[in-house]
């Protein structure tokens, strides 16, 4: 319990752990999916699964943007920044994604103009400035980010910017979850729902959760409490018998998300018919793709780029790691040919991966001591 | 990138292409409000948003503002990174 003190409310904290316990039916498991990798870190980083009663098992789910990018599309990015005439924009996170060969860092260490931005804007304003040049935006990321790119490209079109160029890789939080929830490997209880991506997409997509599949899905915002609260609401639930959309975040997320991200979203995009995502394989109209209508900014288009499925390193666990089947910890290369500094895997490179997540704040020694013992 | 991190309108700079002046513990950068430009969730001078990757995508009370901002100080490197890569922004 020495990290519930950390808490904004450690008292609190304490109350919901204890209710949490006063739900669980002796000898049964709970197997509750945080998707979010935003919720991961907050889990490794405040202990929570260690405050948490021992029947109660956090399942890391896809929600990490950079760790669902599979490596053929690192590949063409690498492609598309190793032409001459292109200046290459990304979050500073895909830098060091592995793709079949090396990383975007590589790719810039041989000499491609490779450049970090904070913001799509950011990477619009380099356009503006290098009229002779070609500036491609990486852009990933889920419901959280496709706004931000939506709003980039509308901006494009009416300042008349020409030489920029959108490398479109948003995926959608709602074929995922599906697709988890028809794997066979998987048994879950419940969900604690993105914090962020429900701003946007609101509460009401995930009804079919609870409709089609008789699961909760609690929609938490990032600090310990939030997640020590959903899973306690999650709980209520399976005790009631109810499967419900719950929402624990409203101080900030609206049931009805944001009409105007969608909206803008919608007018720049379209689905794909299916998309690779790392670990989970092609899932249909999973991802995005630009709407015919700015084909002129679409960097698919503009560019050859390989194209080519490669498959993951063959000691690479991060497939069944996004898929929650096995622990970070659990992973063959986890924290030793596979570290922070040197990833093989993409759940090891952004710090809401959840390899990196639990590399970083020490927890797999003391988990690979329990499993030793 | 996945941070929200909550910073307060300081200005309207470019009520355009809806760019406004944003504190975010003390770094003053432009961010798009376009997001939160109607409805409910207008946003004015004052208020507090909660800001992704150069927009802001939710409005927040001062509350919410300096819990999360207190929270994302004990994630440690991931907010200062965050704040460094918002130093470096420039949006127009």
């Amino acid at each position: 319990m020495k990290y519930v003190d950390e808490y904004r409310s450690g008292d609190v904290a304490r109350k919901v752990t204890a209710e949490i316990e006063t739900l669980l039916e002796p000898g049964r498991s709970y197997k509750v999916m945080e998707v979010c990798g935003g919720h991961t870190h907050t889990i490794y980083k405040h202990g929570i699964e260690d405050v948490l009663p021992e029947p109660v098992d956090l399942i890391h789910g896809p929600g990490c943007p950079v760790c669902v990018i599979p490596m053929g599309r690192v590949d063409d990015a690498i492609a598309i920044a190793e032409r001459p005439e292109v200046i290459f924009t990304t979050f500073g996170d895909m830098m060091r994604v592995p793709g079949g060969n090396g990383s975007l860092l590589d790719a810039k260490a041989r000499g491609a103009d490779v450049r970090m931005v904070y913001s799509p804007l950011d990477a619009l304003k380099i356009a503006r400035e290098n009229p002779d040049r070609e500036v491609v935006f990486f852009a990933i990321g889920f419901e959280t980010t496709a706004p931000s790119t939506a709003l980039t490209l509308l901006r494009a079109r009416d300042d008349g910017i020409r030489n920029f160029f959108a490398f479109c890789n948003h995926v959608t939080i709602i074929p995922a979850i599906r697709a988890i929830l028809d794997s066979p490997d998987l048994r879950l209880d419940g969900f604690v729902g993105p914090g962020h991506v429900s701003t946007v997409i609101g509460t009401t997509p995930y009804r079919f959760i609870a409709r089609d599949y008789g699961k909760p899905l609690v929609v938490a915002g990032f600090e310990p409490l939030d997640v020590l609260q959903s899973v306690y609401m999650i709980l209520q639930q399976i005790v009631d018998g109810r499967a419900e959309i719950e929402n624990q975040y409203t101080r900030v997320v609206r049931d009805s998300g944001n009409a105007r991200a969608l909206e803008a979203i919608a007018e720049t995009m379209e689905l794909r018919t299916t998309f690779e995502w790392r670990g989970l394989g092609f899932i249909s109209q999973s991802a995005l793709k630009l709407r015919d209508e700015f084909a002129d900014w679409d960097a698919e288009l503009r560019y050859t780029v390989p194209g080519v499925r490669v498959a993951d390193p063959k000691a690479c666990q991060c497939g069944e790691v996004l898929k929650g089947v096995i622990k970070p910890w659990e992973c063959k290369v986890f924290g030793t040919a596979c570290t922070p500094e040197r990833p093989i895997g993409t759940c090891m490179v952004s710090s809401e991966g959840a390899c990196a997540a639990y590399y970083n704040y020490g927890r797999f020694q003391r988990r690979l001591e329990t499993v030793d013992a | 990138m996945c941070l929200g991190i909550p910073g307060q309108i300081v200005e309207f700079v470019e009520p355009t292409h809806h760019l406004a002046k944003v504190d975010v513990s003390g770094v003053r950068r432009n961010v798009n409000v376009g997001l939160l430009a109607e409805g409910p969730d207008k946003v004015d001078v004052g208020d507090w948003v909660l800001i992704h990757v150069g927009f802001a995508l939710s409005k927040i009370d001062e509350e919410e503002a300096r819990a999360t901002r207190q929270f994302l100080e004990t994630l440690g490197d991931p907010y200062e990174q965050e704040l460094a890569e918002l130093r470096a922004s420039d949006i127009q």
